[in-house]
C-alpha cells in the first residue's frame, strides 16, 4: 500500500538506517509482489521514457484546440540568447517543463507524473538536475523512488486528481514530488526532503483546475513551468536549512480539506475560473459546434 | 496505489480518463470481439461527447480496436489505420441512463460477421470499467481473464458452470448473475485467477441453454 504518512517513511528509514529512496523502494516491492531488480528496471524504463519525450517535442504541432503549441521552441531560442533573466538552469527547465505539457496537449507520449497534465514537472527538473549538476543516472533513480513515495502519500492522505482537489492536487503534488527529488539529488535529509516538499505543496495550495473548454492544454501547460520553479526554489528553502511552521504531513491534509472546499466549478469541470472567462467560453462553443457537427443524431 | 501508479504509466496524451482509458476500453472491446473488426459504430456519452474530440477520444478507441495500447505513438493516426486496415468506423452520440460521464457505447462486427455490443466507461487514471455486454449488464475491469455467458435463466445452470470450470482446476475470484426477467435471458461474468483454455470455453459453449460465451484473455491473440 505504500506510506500514508511522511512521518512514517521517515521513521521507518531512521530504524533501519537506510536512504529514503530505498525504503520506498522495499515496501512497494513488498506490495505489488515485484522482483527488487524488476522494480529498479521499470523505473529506468520511466525515466528513459521521460527522456525520450522530451527529445521528441515538435514545435510545429498544435493542439485539439489550436491554443497550445511552440512555446517549447519559443522559451529554447530566448534561453539560447542568453537573456533568460532566471538563468540557463532554471531556463532549460522552465524550457522542459513546456516541451513536455505541450507534448502531452499533442498526443504524444509522456509519462504521467501523478498525472498527464502535470507530466513536466518531474522530467523538467530531474533532466535539467542530470545536465547542470551534473547527477549520475543512478541517483536520478533513487530521488525517483523518493518522488513516488511522497507522491503516494499524498494521494493516500488527500488526492492527485483535479477532479477532486483541483489543480493544487496535480501541479501542487507534482510540484511536491520534485521538490523532494532535488532534496533527495542534493544529498539533503529526511527532513530536509519532506519540508521541501511541504513548502512546494504550500505555496501551491488553492489553485484551482480550471481547464478551458475542459481541455488539458490551458492553463495546463504553464502551470507545469511554475510547478518546476516551485519545486527549485522549495529545495533550495529546505536545503538552506529553512523549514516549513507546519508540520509536512499537516500540510497535505491541509491540502485536502482546500480541495473539499473547493466549488466543483473550479474542480476540472471546466466551468469556472479561466474556462468561464469570455475567451474560455467562446474557445468551448466553437470545439462543441465542431464535435457535434461531424455526427449523427442518435439517442437511446 | 504503488510507485508506478505515480511515476507511469507511460501513455499517448492528453488525458488519462479520456484519451488513455478510451483506448483500453476500445481494447477491451476487441478482445471481447475475438477477430479483426470490420464495422464499427461508436456511441460517445457525456464528457467523452462534450470533450471527446478535443482529448482524441475517438482516435484513442479506434486504436484500441486496432490492438494497439495506451502508449502506442500511432494512435493519434488511427482513425488512418482503421481506414488502411478496411476497417468502417461510425461515431454517433448517446445519452445512456446513469451512465458515468466518461462512457462509450461500440457496436461491433467482426470479420466473419461476429457481432458484440459493448458499454464502457473510463473511471480514472486510465482504469475502465465495462458496463454491459451485449444490451446486458456486466461489470468488470479487464484487468484479470474474465468469461461472459449468456444463457437462458433455468435451473442449475450456474452449478454446471461451476462444476465443469472446477473439472479444468480453474480458480473463480468474482462471479455476478444478471437477468432480464426471471425465465428469460440471463448473464454470468466470471473474473479469474488464470487464463481459461480454450477447451473449457468450448465445452461451455456446448451447454444446454448457453448462448454465447464470450471470453477475455490477457495474453496476446485474438
Ligand atoms: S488545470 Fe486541471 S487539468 Fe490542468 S493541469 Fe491543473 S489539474 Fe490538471
Amino acid at each position: 500500500m505504500g506510506f500514508s504518512a511522511l512521518e512514517e517513511m521517515g521513521r521507518r528509514a531512521k530504524e533501519q538506517e537506510k536512504p529514503l529512496w530505498q525504503v520506498v523502494w522495499e515496501e512497494d516491492c513488498a506490495f505489488s509482489q515485484m522482483e527488487p531488480a524488476a522494480s529498479l528496471e521499470k523505473m529506468k524504463a520511466m525515466y528513459r521514457a521521460m527522456k525520450e519525450a522530451d527529445a521528441s517535442y515538435q514545435e510545429e504541432l498544435v493542439s485539439a484546440s489550436g491554443l497550445v503549441g511552440g512555446d517549447g521552441g519559443r522559451m529554447a531560442r530566448y534561453v539560447e540568447s542568453g537573456a533568460c533573466l532566471c538563468g540557463p538552469f532554471v531556463g532549460r527547465m522552465m524550457e522542459r517543463a513546456l516541451k513536455m505539457a505541450e507534448n502531452n496537449a499533442c498526443m504524444k507520449r509522456i509519462v504521467a507524473a501523478p498525472t498527464a497534465g502535470s507530466c513536466g514537472v518531474l522530467p523538467a527538473v530531474l533532466l535539467t538536475c542530470q545536465e547542470m549538476l551534473p547527477a549520475e543516472e543512478e541517483r536520478i533513480l533513487e530521488a525517483l523512488y523518493v518522488a513516488a513515495g511522497v507522491g503516494e502519500v499524498i494521494a493516500s492522505r488527500s488526492s492527485i486528481s483535479g477532479a477532486r482537489g483541483g489543480c493544487q492536487a496535480e501541479i501542487g503534488a507534482s510540484s511536491a514530488m520534485a521538490a523532494a527529488a532535488v532534496v533527495t539529488l542534493k544529498g539533503g535529509s529526511p527532513e530536509a526532503v519532506f519540508h521541501g516538499a511541504a513548502m512546494a505543496l504550500k505555496n501551491l495550495l488553492g489553485l484551482v483546475c480550471d481547464p478551458v473548454a475542459g481541455l488539458v492544454e490551458v492553463p495546463c501547460v504553464k502551470r507545469n513551468v511554475v510547478g518546476a520553479v516551485n519545486a527549485l526554489s522549495a529545495a533550495d528553502m529546505a536545503l538552506a536549512g529553512i523549514r516549513s511552521a507546519i508540520p509536512p504531513d499537516q500540510v497535505i491534509d491541509a491540502m485536502r480539506d482546500v480541495g473539499d472546499r473547493m466549488s466543483v466549478e473550479l474542480r476540472e469541470t471546466g466551468k469556472g475560473g479561466l474556462a468561464d472567462t469570455p475567451a474560455g467560453r467562446a474557445v468551448r462553443e466553437q470545439l462543441e459546434k465542431q464535435s457535434r457537427g461531424g455526427s449523427q443524431e442518435d439517442v437511446g | 496505489m504503488g510507485v508506478f501508479d505515480i511515476i507511469g504509466p507511460v501513455m499517448v496524451g492528453p488525458s488519462s480518463s479520456h484519451t488513455a482509458g478510451a483506448v483500453r476500453i476500445g481494447y477491451i472491446a476487441r478482445k471481447l470481439l475475438g477477430e479483426p473488426v470490420r464495422r464499427a459504430q461508436i456511441d460517445l456519452h457525456g464528457s467523452f461527447l462534450a470533450t471527446g474530440r478535443g482529448h482524441g477520444t475517438d482516435r484513442a478507441l479506434v486504436a484500441g480496436l486496432l490492438k494497439m495500447q495506451p502508449d502506442d505513438t500511432r494512435i493519434p493516426i488511427s482513425l488512418y489505420l482503421a481506414e488502411q486496415a478496411g476497417m468502417e468506423v461510425v461515431f454517433g452520440q448517446v445519452d445512456l441512463r446513469d451512465a458515468n460521464p466518461n462512457t462509450a457505447r461500440l457496436r461491433l462486427e467482426g470479420e466473419s460477421g461476429a457481432r458484440l455490443e459493448v458499454v464502457g466507461s473510463s473511471i480514472g487514471g486510465g482504469r475502465i470499467r465495462i458496463g454491459q455486454v451485449d444490451g446486458m449488464e456486466a461489470h468488470f475491469s479487464g484487468e484479470s481473464p474474465t468469461l461472459i455467458i449468456r444463457n437462458q435463466d433455468k435451473p442449475g445452470c450456474v452449478t454446471e458452470v461451476a462444476l465443469l470450470l472446477s473439472e479444468f482446476h480453474l480458480n473463480i475470484a468474482t462471479m455476478q448473475l444478471y437477468r432480464d426477467r426471471p425465465g428469460g435471458l440471463a448473464v454470468m461474468v466470471l473474473e479469474c485467477d488464470e487464463e481459461i483454455p480454450l477447451g473449457a470455453r468450448e465445452w461451455l459453449s456446448q451447454m444446454d441453454g448457453i448462448e454465447k460465451v464470450t471470453y477475455l484473455g490477457l495474453k496476446e491473440g485474438r
